[in-house]
Parts: C-alpha cells; structure tokens; sequence
C-alpha cells in the first residue's frame, strides 16, 4: 500500500483471489468456529473474574476477611488474577497452535 | 548532586547513543525507520513490548501509591496485566495481519479513504502526545530532584536525546534502548525486592504482618478503599485500564516489528509474562518503602509519591543502588518518549504526509526524511507543552491517555476485524466521538476543576463527578460506532469484508 498505484493493483488483485470462496470454505469456517469458540467465553470469563474484585471491594467489605496469617482474601484475589492472566496466556499459545494448523490448511487449500 | 547517580546516568545515555548509532546504519528505507523492518524475533519484541509498557507511570507511579496507599495502588498493577489478555484474545494478531507501519493502515486496509486515515492519525497523535506530557513532566521532576538541574533544562535534556533515538534509529534504536531498559529494570527491582524480603526472613506473611503497624494508615494499609473511595470512578478507572491497552498506539506499533501473527502473539505471551513478575515486585517497592522510608520522607521528596523507589534503593542499598535505580529510572522515560515520538511521528509522515498530502506519490527517500522532521517537530511540540504542563498531575494524564485510547481505537479495531456491516461512517464517528468525549468528560472533571484553589487546574465545582472518565466515554464511543453505521445509507462492502476476515485471520494478503 505504498501508493495508488498499488492500491489499484490491490484492488485489481483482490479478483485474482475469491476471498469469499476462502470464507464460505469448509476450513475456513473451522478457523472461525474454533477461534470463537475459545475467545468468546474465555474473554467473558476473564472480564467477569478482573470486575469482581473491584465490584467486591467498592460495594462490601468481605474481602476484607482474613485468609491466612494476616493476608486478606483482597490480597488472594488479587494474586489469583496474576495466576488467572498467566494460565490464559499458557492455555491460548496451546489452543493457537491447532489455529495455526487450520490456516496452513486453508492457505494451501486457496493457492490450490 | 549526586557524583554516582551522575556518572551511572552518563553509562546509560552511552550506551543507549552506542545502540542508535549502529541503528542509524541500518536505518536506510521506511521499512527500517517504522518497523525495524520487521526484522524483531518474538523474544526481543516481548522484552521490547514490556520496555515500552513499564513507564515511569508504572515504575515510580505504582511503587509510590502503593507505599502511600496500600492495596489501592495495586489495583494498577492488575489492570495493566489483564489488559494483555485483551490485547492477545482480540487485537495483536488481526493486527499484525492487516497493518504495515501504523494503525490507520490496519483501519484503511477495510476503509480505504483519506478521511478515515486522517481521523486515526489523529487519535494517535493525541493520545501519544498526551501521554507523553506526562512522561516528560515526570523526567523533569526526577532529573531536577536527583541532579539538582532546573525543570526547563532536564526536559529540554530528556526532549533531545529522545529525538536523537529517532531521528536518527528509528525503531531499530527505539526497540533496542527498550529492551536494554527493560533488562535494567527488572534486574533493579528484583534485587530491591530480594533485600526487601531478606529483611523480612523471607516470609511474606511475616511482611504483611509488620505492615499493620509500618504506616501511618495502620491496619487499613492492607485493605482496599484508602485511594478509591468512590465506587463508580473505581470501577471506571478500572474500565480504562483493562481496555486502554489495546488501544494505545506505540504498543500497537509494536506488533509491526515482528514479521507474523505467529511471532506477534508470541511477542505479547513473553511480555505478559516479564509484565506480570515486574507487577508482583511492585508489592515489595511499595511494601519495602512504607516500611524503610517512611511516609513522612517519601510524601517530603514529592507528594504523589513518585521518589518512593528510588528512595526505597537508597534505605536498603546505599548510595550505589540509589544510583543505580534513579539511571534505570531516567533510561525508562527516555525509552517510552522514544517510542511515543515514534508512533505520533508514524501517523504524521505516513498517514498524513505519505497518503493525504503526497497521495501515496512520495518515494521511500522522501518518506523516510518526512518521517525524521516529524520526529523533530513532535518532540519539540510536547518539550513546550510539557513546560506548560509543569505543575500538572501526571496520574491525570496517563489515565486520560488510557481512557481516550479505550473510548476512541479500541472499538474501530474491533468493529473492523468482526463487524460485517460497519462502514466508513461508522469508524469516523466512532473515532470522533470516542475523542471528544473523553477529552469533553476530562475537562469537565474533578482533575480540572476544584472548590480548592491548587487542587486543580481551575476553580469550580466540576460539572462531571468522575476523576476518569472511562464507564462514560468508551459505551459512548462503541455506541457512536454502531450509531453511525446503522444511521449511514451506506451499505457495507461484503466482498471488502470478505477479504478482510480471510486477511486478518490468515495473513493472506494479494501480492502488491
């Protein structure tokens, strides 16, 4: 996209590739049912989970209890959503791999 | 003046001079000066991504609140991190598939009209000069408290050294003072938090137990609700954070260093792993300074608290670590300046030299020297905000700089990537409103206007109750989005969308 003239030549590329025939392939809409099929609720999740800690802290003092020794459970949850991020991260690089299996696919599938 | 602190922040500046020059070399087509020529590996551009992330905002910001304010000040610590799993989940890889140089390239990549490109540059250049006011006036206060040399000059002093990097290294220099940064950084705070710990035999119940009595908050320095007492503005800061992220635009230049999906998540997996440890250790900081400098001196050395790390070295270390962390300190402001420079000058020369005035006419050599006068004319823009800014709240303006990035990018990026029927319209109001209600809401607030004269910039009783403006403005700016979509007569390219599903999700792209 370095000028106009490439964007005509792009645009005039696009023809040579149906993309709407990648899209409606088989493979295609696997990637994207897999893709969605994880983000979607894990991304819930993780919402929800972040929110609840300063959802409980703002509206009410329970976790102002103490867990062990002198450490409040304010102080676990907040180490659980270091633990949280850490284990999503680890969970999403297994999960990408089979991603990335699915894209060679299609690629090798669109270029025939 | 300190003669160590001094000669330590002579090495570093070397340094960093020594890695700019060998950059500058390399540094020869638009490629080079943008994107290091994409040329960075997963585990470099990792160690660069937490570089740019770890600002002085996070170092000394998050180590002085929580000092001062217990449990408070880690809530920023947790929002930074779990913005990654935005970051990773939703917006790195389609990113890095469907953008070359900077963000509105990822936007015109569906949208390809000027106007669309002009509104993102824009959002990127006040986003990036904002925040980078902040990280200047907090140079300035740093370097005058540790050198002793006026606010004037330490800014001018941090202004050319970061326009140095860029001009001259572009993003190879940037990337490289990033990661070196990065490294000194991690490796200060982790053996700050090892003396830390050894004070306390190394028993973390046994350091929570002490900090009971070790502040003057007692007991409720463990609990939270000693900073954020307002639940509404808690919860929107917390928005802002968690969102921000992914919406900041010398981040997301950082994925167009590497050269594919695969390597840009890889990228944002080991800067989520050095961020989260960095993170943890801002416990010990704060922890280790409330207990070993003591409020009384940390609020002495600068009221928001931004001395506590350096002073915390200085208890348990002596004049060495003292030095030591106050050059890594100076070396991470220099670091993240380099990096906004270089994506509000990105937007500049590319987006607003390259594609609108020249059309995308301009050669390689044109475009790489357009890109170093807008380095030069960035800079110099934010040294004399920044002098103008001198007395104002650093917090204030990173988070505005989260909550406007939050409210005005982040739902173009993801209305783009999984919204059929969004159009041009969509994304220019979007973007629009997203800007202008953030900046509107921020200046109507209690940051700016106060009943209590030196509170705040104005006095007044402000018209909007809420210190960030984030639960407001970022539905306001999916809305405008979605708003100007469905309000538009025109339809949405389908095969347009087509192409771009298939590019974002598998990088294939049309030979150009």
């Amino acid at each position: 996209m370095a000028s106009n003239d490439s964007i005509a030549k792009e645009t005039e590329g696009s023809a040579s590739t149906d993309y709407t025939k990648i899209v409606q392939s088989q493979s295609f809409q696997e990637l994207l049912r897999k893709k969605r099929n994880f983000i979607v609720p894990l991304s819930i999740f993780f919402m929800v989970f972040y929110f609840t800690l300063p959802i409980l802290t703002s509206y009410s003092k329970v976790l102002n209890s103490i867990a062990f020794g002198t450490i409040s459970w304010a102080w676990i949850f907040a180490f659980a959503q270091f633990i949280m991020t850490w284990t999503l991260c680890i969970l999403y690089s297994k999960k990408a791999a089979t991603f990335d299996r699915l894209v060679e696919k299609i690629v090798k599938e669109a270029k025939g | 003046m300190n003669i160590l602190a001094f000669i330590l922040f002579l090495i570093i500046v070397g340094l960093t001079l020594v890695i700019t020059y060998f950059a500058s070399r390399r540094t020869k087509t638009t490629a080079d000066f943008y994107t290091a020529d994409s040329s960075l590996t997963g585990w470099q551009n990792g160690w660069a991504i937490a570089g740019d992330y770890m600002s002085a905002a996070s170092f000394l910001g998050i180590a002085g609140m929580v000092a001062l304010s217990g449990f408070d000040g880690f809530f920023y610590s947790i929002g930074f991190l779990v913005a990654y799993l935005v970051v990773l989940y939703i917006v790195a890889e389609p990113l890095r598939n469907l953008g070359k140089y900077t963000l509105a390239d990822m936007i015109a990549a569906r949208f390809n009209e000027k106007k669309v490109r002009g509104v993102a540059a824009l959002n990127t250049i006040s986003i990036s000069t904002f925040y980078m006011i902040a990280q200047l006036v907090g140079a300035g206060a740093l370097i005058k408290l540790l050198l002793g040399i006026d606010y004037l000059y330490s800014v001018i002093i941090v202004g050319i050294l970061m326009t140095v990097y860029v001009v001259f290294g572009g993003m190879t220099a940037t990337s490289w003072v990033q990661i070196v940064k990065a490294v000194l950084l991690m490796a200060g705070t982790f053996i700050i938090s090892i003396i830390v710990l050894a004070k306390f035999d190394f028993s973390v119940i046994e350091m929570f137990k002490q900090m009971k009595t070790a502040t003057p908050l007692g007991g409720d320095f463990l609990n939270p609700g000693n900073k954020f007492k307002d639940p509404l503005d808690t919860l929107s800061l917390n928005l802002a954070l968690v969102l921000g992220t992914a919406g900041l635009p010398h981040i997301l230049i950082r994925f167009f260093t590497v050269k594919d999906a695969i390597t840009a998540r890889k990228s944002v997996v080991y800067a989520t792993w050095i961020i989260g440890i960095f993170y943890i250790m801002t416990i010990f900081l704060g922890f280790g300074a409330a207990a070993f400098v003591g409020y009384d001196k940390i609020i002495g050395a600068n009221a928001a608290g931004n001395m506590a790390a350096p002073l915390l070295a200085e208890a348990i270390g002596g004049d060495f670590l003292f030095a030591f962390v106050s050059a890594v300190a100076f070396a991470t402001i220099l670091a993240v300046v380099a990096g906004l420079v270089l994506s509000a000058a990105s937007a500049f020369a590319h987006d607003f030299y390259g594609h609108i005035i020249r059309k995308g006419q301009a050669t390689d050599k044109e475009q790489v020297v357009a890109a170093r006068w807008a380095s030069i004319g960035v800079s110099v823009l934010s040294i004399i905000l920044a002098l103008f800014a001198q007395n104002m709240n650093v917090a204030f303006l990173v988070s505005l700089a989260f909550a406007v990035a939050a409210s005005a990018n982040l739902p173009i990026i993801v209305f783009t990537v999984f919204w059929k029927r969004f159009n041009t319209a969509g994304a220019v109001t979007g973007m629009l409103v997203g800007l202008v209600s953030s900046l509107l809401l921020v200046f109507l607030s209690p940051n700016v206007w106060s009943p209590v004269e030196g509170a705040a910039i104005f006095v007044g009783e402000p018209l909007f109750p809420l210190a960030n403006p984030g639960i407001i403005s970022i539905p306001i700016g999916f809305i405008a989005a979605i708003a100007g979509t469905l309000l538009s007569s025109k339809k949405a390219d389908a095969k347009k969308f087509d192409e771009i599903l298939v590019t974002a999700n598998t990088g294939m792209k049309d030979p150009i």
